[in-house]
């Protein structure tokens, strides 16, 4: 064994980690990306994710069938966002302070209702398992992917298609861009930005299921550790490209799989400054990628974030 | 003649007047308050739970007796101060909510510089040179919002929140690294500051300084951001930052300066927190006073004083928490469902400022 075994150990847990702790990052980001590409901006969707997470979890327990779960996971975030969409159209409501709000709302109702499902086991989503060619037990492991992960790939490829290449794409651009050109090319704005922002909703409600339903895979009131938050800088980073998005969501999940990886060889000095890494290294991103100086590229000029 | 007889009706009507206008600000909150108040009844009749036992309940746990009313004061100081540091930098027009991380920070720091001192120095010099280390250290925290804020435009809502989920790790790593006390073998702490060296009470009361210092914090900052030119300064960059770029105003300086006074006043929640409750810094430190203080600061429309009746109000509801959990079978997060609840709702009022003639100047003055 020695410094390389333990090396290929790190390597390999980190890159089975990445996976992992990339997909609730892959959707939720998906959906901020959808949002802000219309000229909203949603923090409320640590909330949804949360709560996301918590109906699913009680669907699968009740119903049996994790996919269920997924679908209502769904159909709640739809609701929130629907809820945030419908209130930022009312003149002088700032979504950023809306996202709070529902941020906080959506977490508290989820801890409320979540309160009798913290005990029971509830049915998990299955993995697929891509490691068979190996003899590996460890790479075997590592290649359970969830197929959450690979819907989640294809959802961002079909965005990046459609924002390029179908009407629907090019209204929502529009509509992110300058509210004046859309208004004029008869265009309802609000009724844009509400539609982007449920579906948008929809994305982070199913990445929240795939927390209770695959990994960590129970559902507890700790479960999400920003993630929704850490969406919004994410977006940012992947200068609102949903192809980048996929990106960053797999170089955040290696981020955060470092601690964890790291305590599998027996480091576990350190372990909660690892922890932090991502929140450092998005920090660092917004840090060095923003300026004050001039817009972002790709960034929607209607974005009250980047205005 | 004429003219002149009118003069005296006049005056009259204008004071009327201002008072009619300012009234807007007055009766959308409360409305928004009562809204969010029917809905929430309406949540409960839904899990067939009865309203009126739910404020029989608050008025019981949070205001009915000397005993709850204290308790309510006691959770009270920690809202007003961390409600604080996002009034402070919404006067420049600026979203803060990592309010919660400079208390971590704050209590942290105050834990962190007593360690040494605790063998030798008299309790007013460690209380001192705690509450300094705590305000520093929640100034420095949210001071780096403000400017990252400034230098290279990161959003200070996105940048604040990270900053409080790092606050969160680099307290664990310490409290279970190289400053855990050996001897607690239960929850990871920092060495306690000792029992002679804690914060007491305010005379006849159970109540613990902070509620003092609280309401103290809350006026001087009223003071400044009101009577001052700093303030003035502040509320012109808030109002339009062009302008006030324009007439020259240090506008990155006073960006700061208001991150670092809300940062402080954070950190010296975290610093009570430490110094009058738990003895040490932990875990405990995480309550989610910060998230409710912003709450308590949108409430107050971002104004120093209102903020001290608010925080009052909320900390009554967080009080009665534990009573109505056990009277009525309801989990302990309805207090955040109800709070979550009037948050939106009140959010939502704001479309209604300016939109009713009634609150407008009448005309002809």
């Amino acid at each position: 064994m020695g410094d390389e075994g333990t090396l290929a150990t790190v390597l390999l847990a980190m890159f089975a980690g990445a996976i992992r702790v990339s997909t609730p990052f892959l959707f939720v980001s998906l959906g901020e990306c959808l949002t802000e590409k219309a000229g909203r901006i949603n923090l409320g969707l640590e909330g949804t994710l949360v709560f996301g997470a918590m109906t699913g979890y009680a669907l699968s327990l009740h119903t049996g069938s994790p996919w269920l779960g997924v679908l209502a996971a769904g159909l709640v975030g739809c609701v929130f966002g629907a809820i945030h969409g419908y209130l930022c159209k009312l003149p002088k409501v700032n979504d950023i302070a809306i996202g709070i709000a529902l941020m906080l709302f959506g977490t508290g109702a989820a801890f409320f209702f979540g309160k009798p499902y913290i005990q029971p086991q509830a049915a998990r989503l299955p993995s697929i398992p891509l490691g068979g060619w190996s003899d590996n037990p460890a790479v075997q492991q590592a290649l359970e992917i969830n197929p959450l992960f690979i819907i989640g790939f294809f959802l961002a490829v079909a965005m990046w298609w459609a924002f390029r290449n179908t009407r629907w794409g090019l209204v929502v651009r529009t509509t992110g861009d300058s509210t004046p050109a859309a208004v004029a090319l008869g265009i309802d704005v609000d009724r844009v930005r509400l539609l982007a922002t449920t579906v948008g909703g929809f994305f982070a409600g199913v990445g929240g299921s795939f927390l209770s339903l695959s990994y960590p895979g129970s559902w507890s009131e700790g479960l999400s550790s920003g993630q929704g938050l850490m969406a919004v800088a994410l977006v940012i980073f992947a200068r609102w490209n949903p192809l980048a998005c996929f990106g960053a969501a797999i170089l955040f999940g290696a981020a955060g799989a470092l601690g964890p990886a790291l305590q599998s060889v027996g480091i576990s000095e350190g372990y909660h400054f690892f922890n932090a890494a991502p929140y450092i290294l998005t920090l660092a991103i917004l840090v060095v990628a923003v300026s004050p100086k001039r817009a972002l590229r790709g960034a929607p000029s209607e974005l009250s974030i980047t205005k | 003649m004429a003219e002149l007889t009118q003069a005296g009706p006049q005056v009259r009507t204008e004071l009327a007047d201002r008072a009619r206008r300012s009234s807007e600000y007055v009766l959308v909150p409360a409305v928004a308050v009562l809204v969010s108040a029917i809905l929430f009844s309406v949540f409960l009749l839904f899990l067939g739970k009865s309203p009126a036992q739910f404020v029989e309940l608050l008025w019981k746990g949070g205001f009915g007796s000397w005993f709850s009313l204290q308790n309510t004061l006691v959770r009270a100081s920690p809202f007003m101060l961390t409600a604080l540091c996002v009034a402070i930098p919404a006067r420049l027009g600026m979203v803060v909510i990592g309010g919660e991380g400079a208390l971590i920070m704050g209590g942290f720091g105050a834990a962190v510089i007593a360690i040494p001192m605790v063998s030798w120095a008299p309790a007013p010099v460690i209380l001192a040179a705690m509450a300094m280390a705590g305000m520093l250290a929640g100034g420095i925290w949210i001071g780096i919002v403000g400017a990252v804020r400034h230098y290279r435009g990161v959003n200070e809502t996105i940048s604040s929140l990270l900053l409080f989920y790092i606050a969160v790790s680099v307290l664990n790593f310490f409290v279970e690294g190289v400053l855990r006390d050996p001897s607690d073998p239960n929850k990871p702490s920092t060495m306690p500051i000792g029992r002679e060296n804690m914060i007491g009470p305010m005379p006849a009361t159970d109540v613990h300084w902070g509620l003092a210092a609280g309401i103290v914090v809350c006026v001087l900052l009223y003071f400044l951001m009101n009577r001052t030119t700093f303030g003035f300064a502040a509320r012109v960059t808030g109002g339009n930052l062009r302008a006030a770029q324009a007439q020259g105003l240090p506008v990155g300086r006073l960006v700061m300066v208001s991150c670092f006074i809300g940062g402080a006043a954070a950190g010296l929640a975290g610093f009570f927190e430490v110094a009058a409750i738990h003895g040490k810094a932990n875990a405990s430190l995480i309550a989610g006073y910060g998230f409710t203080g912003i709450l308590v600061s949108f409430l107050a429309r971002h104004n120093p004083l209102v903020i001290i009746p608010i925080a009052i109000f909320l900390g009554g509801i967080d009080a009665s928490g534990g009573l109505i959990q056990r009277r009525m079978d309801l989990p302990d997060a309805t207090v955040l469902v109800l709070q979550g609840l009037m948050f939106v709702v009140l959010l939502a009022s704001e479309t209604f400022y300016g939109r009713y003639s009634f609150f407008r100047k009448s005309e002809g003055t």
